[in-house]
């Protein structure tokens, strides 16, 4: 089965899950192709060309300096009748979740988003925000489409080797962008910087009102802990937004992470997956925060999170 | 003057306890108490703030078993002008094409200017239907969006992108965006608004399946995920689990 993986960069710079798409490909079957989009991307086609692949398809075209959905999906439209490729495979960011079913059903088929695992024919996604995981098949004619879970495959696993650079421009017509793509920003300086915390306790809406905050902050403070929470909180005005871990957030990796009534979303995960030693404190056995813990605690975190902070004092 | 479309969804709750079929087809429904999809609640905020703003009517479209006419009724007594059921057994195994598919033929009268949709859903989680029905209708469409303004033909909106990012884009109406959670304060509703509710229409279409639809990926089997590490689970009273907890981070794990 032949792969074209499609990766991704902007002004230049690399979103690193294109590796990791990279290497699920690599594993999965060969031929691979890749393709990089964009323009001015001749260094970035040049390093893809250091991988064990057999071919890089450079993308250009000044259509598409700036990322628009009406732009790449013409384009790699055209690529994929020109490649054929089996199997179509993105990174699942927000950019590809932006274009790629659109794509699809320019071709008429479904892609499989967001996929965390392959066996075989099979390809393993999560539904309700990761309590359960289903197998998924593909039915009816190629090419087929997956986009692939940040964190599901390791980037560092990419085979080198040498494959040609071929460049390929598509035809684009000005009145086909229909979105006009502007300016690009953050909303405020960040005055924490969570990524220099060791020890980080973190909330979720299991906290039921902004009221309750200070049974957690209590727990932070015994542990010289900084504060952290999940979007919800965030959202609600709760905490400010510069403490959201998580995907639109910032991603912290501390010796401890101390998840206090949050159920672990696939979003709020690979902000802090990468964290030493995980605690969960979940009253839901089956919540996906588990999957990820090193230590948890089954419970109320009303009653837990107080009898936690009154062993710690006695051995502190 | 907008004519504006809310395609809202109804999930299980969001505490349900799952369980799967003994067969593996599918999750058991039963026991379940139902909801309006988080962010399609944004979606309807959104657009009843923009038909307050420049007039207009809100048409709310769901498509689902007969259970989801609560959630309709919800979104009448907030505020919505009048809705489309698109009546439905068995949207599980559909997909999202095919689910975007019945919208799209729902929706061929209507004409709307925008159509909001939840960027996600909590159940499914596929993040395409409106991505996917836009396509279907031959509409411009923006993702993850948390603020929509309307320029006479245009529209200005604020992205979110990854880490804390956001980006401002212009597009031309008719168009689709799917809406991120949480850039709005959600309204209740008011008794008025659910006496108002029971007079206004609801129009209930059987969903016929166009042919050849989502034909191309099958769900085969669903099941619990397994733990990826070995972890340490404890319960019981909280004060022994913390405890046992507390003496584990100090001496195995030698973070305290
Ligand atoms: C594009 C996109 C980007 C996103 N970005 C982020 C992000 O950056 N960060 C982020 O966090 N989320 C993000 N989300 C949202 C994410 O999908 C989840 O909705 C969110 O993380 C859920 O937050 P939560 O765990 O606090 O709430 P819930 O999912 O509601 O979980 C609450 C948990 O608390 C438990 N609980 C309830 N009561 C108690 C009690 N008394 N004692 C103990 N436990 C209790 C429940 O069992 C449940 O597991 C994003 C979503 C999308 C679609
Ligand atoms: N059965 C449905 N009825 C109405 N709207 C739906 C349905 N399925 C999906 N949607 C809409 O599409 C969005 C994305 O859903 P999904 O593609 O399943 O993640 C939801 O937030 C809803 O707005």
């Amino acid at each position: 089965m032949s792969i074209l993986v499609v990766t991704e960069q902007r002004g230049g710079a690399w979103n690193r899950m294109s590796f990791e798409t990279l290497a699920a490909a690599q594993q999965f079957e060969k031929p691979v192709h890749a393709a990089v989009i964009g323009t001015g991307i001749e260094t970035l086609a040049q390093e893809l060309a250091g991988y064990q692949l057999e071919a890089v398809h450079a993308v250009s075209h000044p259509l598409l300096e700036h990322y628009t959905a009406d732009g790449y999906s013409l384009a790699l439209r055209q690529l994929i009748e020109k490649v054929s490729p089996e199997l179509v495979l993105f990174p699942h960011t927000y950019q590809v979740r932006d274009f790629a079913p659109k794509l699809a059903t320019s071709l008429n088929r479904v892609l499989v988003s967001d996929v965390v695992a392959r066996h075989g024919d099979v390809f393993v996604r999560q539904l309700f925000q990761g309590k359960i995981n289903a197998d998924i098949r593909f039915t009816g004619e190629p090419p087929f489409f997956a986009s692939l879970q940040a964190g599901a495959w390791r980037a560092d696993q990419t085979v080198a080797g040498s494959a040609p650079v071929v460049p390929f421009t598509p035809e684009l017509k000005p009145e086909q962008i229909r979105v006009k793509p502007l300016d690009i920003f953050r909303e405020a300086e960040r005055a924490v910087d969570l990524g220099a915390a060791e020890i980080i306790v973190s909330v979720g809406r299991g906290i039921k009102e902004a009221d309750n905050l200070p049974v957690v902050q209590k727990l932070a403070e015994v542990l010289g802990a900084e504060m952290a929470a999940s979007r919800p909180i965030c959202d609600n005005g709760w905490m400010p937004m510069e403490r959201q871990v998580g995907s639109s957030g910032q991603t912290v990796a501390p010796k401890m992470y101390i998840a206090v009534g949050i159920s672990g979303a696939i979003q709020h995960l690979v902000g802090m997956k990468g964290s030493r030693t995980i605690v969960a404190i979940n009253r839901d056995p089956e919540a996906p925060i588990f999957e990820v813990a090193d230590y948890g605690i089954v419970g109320d975190l009303f009653e837990v999170v107080p009898a936690l902070i009154e062993e710690i004092r006695k051995v502190k | 003057m907008m004519k504006i479309v809310v395609v809202i969804k109804q999930v299980p709750a969001r505490d349900s306890f799952l369980r799967v079929d003994p067969g593996g087809a599918w999750i058991q429904e039963s026991d379940l108490n139902y909801e309006i999809n988080e962010p399609d609640a944004y979606a309807l905020e959104a657009g009843l703030q923009l038909k307050e703003k420049s007039g207009g009517e809100v048409v709310v479209v769901s498509t689902g078993p007969a259970r989801v006419a609560s959630t309709i009724r919800e979104a009448l007594a907030k505020g919505a002008d009048r809705a489309i059921h698109i009546e439905q057994e068995d949207v599980a195994g559909a997909g999202p094409l095919a689910t975007a598919r019945v919208i799209a033929s729902a929706l061929e009268t209507e004409k709307p200017d925008l159509i909001l949709t939840g960027l996600q859903s909590d159940d499914f989680g596929y993040g395409q239907t409106g991505v996917i029905l836009a396509e279907l209708m031959g509409l411009p469409h923006a993702t993850i969006i948390m603020n929509v303004e309307v320029n006479g033909a245009s529209l200005r909106l604020k992205r979110e992108l990854e880490n804390g990012y956001f980006q401002h884009v212009e597009m031309p109406l008719p168009a689709l965006l799917t809406m991120q959670s949480g850039s709005n304060k959600l309204r209740y509703a008011t008794l008025m608004g659910i006496k108002k509710a029971k007079t206004k229409e609801v129009r209930t279409i059987a969903g016929v399946q166009p042919e050849g639809a989502g034909t191309s990926i099958r769900i085969e089997r669903v099941y619990m995920p397994g733990s990826s590490k070995q972890s340490q689970i404890f319960d019981g009273p909280p004060r022994e689990a913390a405890a046992k907890l507390v003496e584990k981070l100090k001496f195995e794990a030698r973070v305290l």
